[in-house]
């Protein structure tokens, strides 16, 4: 279970105060695949990213798994992020380690001993359908593979939440959707709670069972993807341009 | 053309003495480097306002030192550092002393290049170390540097062989070396080619220098 409560981010350009995100409460239970979608910049990554506290909040609590992530000490918060597996949209693999190495990482900075992160690793790249790759750099994986690897690597160390930045928006429309039935089969055979950050409407309809709209640092609209009844412009926008863009589709700013 | 090489035969000894010389300054020049540069270019990278660890106070007066010392002439510094050198390797002439103010000279500026290295390595790449949990130490030595070391070879590389013609300068003061050999005898003694031996090692040197570097950096580069 993921608790936010109260939780906003904001910092000084100058004179100026940039709201990314503004006091917001979220509760994503446990086993639950949950969006947050929006434009770039409307702060859904900021949300995202104060889960595993890579961003510290201004102010407001996060809860992980019932532990709270703010005013945990530097060793604390080490460990409760290699419980908390994380994906990004440049796969961000090291490009000096192999596949497996790569996996391995995760676990070695954990301090895992290197025969049992290495029994772990293999694991983890052969539940991602990788395993004949598992000396390759990643120079020589194509980027579905590359993610493939970004997602063992989060894997490994056997998290029950995964945070997804963008994961598929690097990717073309065929391997992004191999990706998402990973991932959907992650959420079903180990429960895995997922949060996936998107602009991408379809990404959020094939997946999520609850998604959030936020718009300038702010949530806008909360919906149930199984009965969707979008409240807001954007939120209605974003289902409007599901069934394909035409001459008709309204873009927010100009309603 | 005969007189040119039977002057190598002759000057042999003193052509092998300068050459050492040099080879001697310049790797205890390269030593400061690593040992000095590449953490004061880590700290430069970490500790700035924006970085993994920001120390903006610290960062500031890091820079400043380094800038300094960059802004000296280098022979100035060869002269100031004389008492100094006196100090640490016992004498104020000679490769040794011309060593001290060489890695004076060499830290600010490989810590420089350092820096800007550890800063061309993806952001998103030290984001996902501190997602994994990973530690300062294991985020700066595994992710970091390790990410940028194909770079660091190559800035390195231009480190040394930079620092083998700098070597050449302090042998204006007497430091010995293949530089100071093709002044004393070379220019001011008329012995041209004396002068032109030295100049040809020194290019083995920088060419030898170089390729490895590429070499190494060539094979450690997996991108």
């Amino acid at each position: 279970m993921i608790e936010l409560s109260q939780v906003f981010k904001s910092y000084q350009v100058g004179s100026k105060t940039i709201h990314a995100l503004r006091p917001t409460d979220l509760t994503i239970s446990s086993g639950q695949v949950f969006g947050l979608l929006g434009f770039s910049g409307a702060g859904k990554s900021t949300l995202l990213r104060l889960i595993n506290r890579l961003e510290d909040p201004t102010g407001g609590k996060v809860r992980v798994n019932g532990e709270s992530l703010t005013g945990m000490t530097d060793l604390q918060l080490r460990q409760a992020r290699s419980r908390i597996g994380m994906i990004f949209q440049q796969f961000n693999l090291l490009s000096h380690r192999t596949a497996l190495h790569n996996v391995e990482f995760s676990l070695e900075v954990a301090g895992m001993s290197a025969g049992q992160r290495r029994a772990k690793a293999r694991e983890a790249l052969s539940a991602v359908g990788l395993s004949d790759r598992e000396d390759s750099y990643p120079a020589q994986l194509s980027g579905g593979q590359r993610q493939r690897v970004a997602v063992a690597r989060a894997l490994a160390t056997s998290p029950n939440v995964l945070l997804c930045d963008e994961a598929t928006s690097a990717l073309d429309p065929h391997t992004a959707l191999s990706l998402l039935r990973l991932l959907q089969q992650l959420n079903r055979e180990r429960g895995m709670t997922i949060v996936l950050v998107t602009h991408d409407i379809k990404v959020a309809s094939y997946l999520c069972q609850h998604c959030v709209v936020l718009e300038q640092g702010q949530v806008v609209d909360r919906i149930d993807m199984s009965r969707p009844n979008p409240q807001s412009l954007l939120g209605k926008f974003f289902f409007e341009t599901a069934k394909g863009w035409t001459d008709q589709t309204v873009l927010p700013q100009e309603a | 053309m005969e007189n040119f090489f039977k002057v190598f035969i002759e000057s042999g000894p003193d052509l092998w003495k300068a050459t050492l010389d040099t080879l001697i300054m310049v790797s205890a020049t390269l030593v400061s480097a690593c040992v000095v540069g590449t953490p004061l270019g880590v700290f430069l990278f970490t500790s700035a306002p924006d970085g993994l660890y920001p120390k903006p106070i610290l960062n500031r007066v890091a820079g400043y030192i380094v800038n300094v010392l960059r802004s000296f002439p280098f022979i100035i510094l060869l002269v100031i550092l004389i008492p100094f050198s006196r100090l640490v390797v016992g004498t104020s002439i000679g490769p040794k002393a011309a060593a001290v103010a060489l890695s004076f000279a060499v830290i600010p500026f490989f810590a420089r290049l350092v820096e800007q290295n550890l800063r061309d390595v993806p952001r998103g790449i030290i984001d996902m170390a501190r997602a994994c949990g990973a530690s300062k130490r294991d985020t700066i030595l595994k992710v970091l540097i390790a990410e940028a070391l194909p770079a660091l070879v190559g800035s390195f590389t231009v480190t040394a062989t930079g620092f083998i013609a700098y070597s050449a300068v302090a042998g204006a003061v007497g430091a010995g070396g293949l530089g100071d050999l093709a002044i004393r005898y070379g220019y001011y003694r008329f012995e041209t080619n004396i002068m032109i031996w030295c100049v040809i090692i020194m290019f083995v040197l920088v060419q030898g220098t170089q390729m490895a570097g590429a070499w190494l950096a060539r094979r450690i580069d997996k991108r």
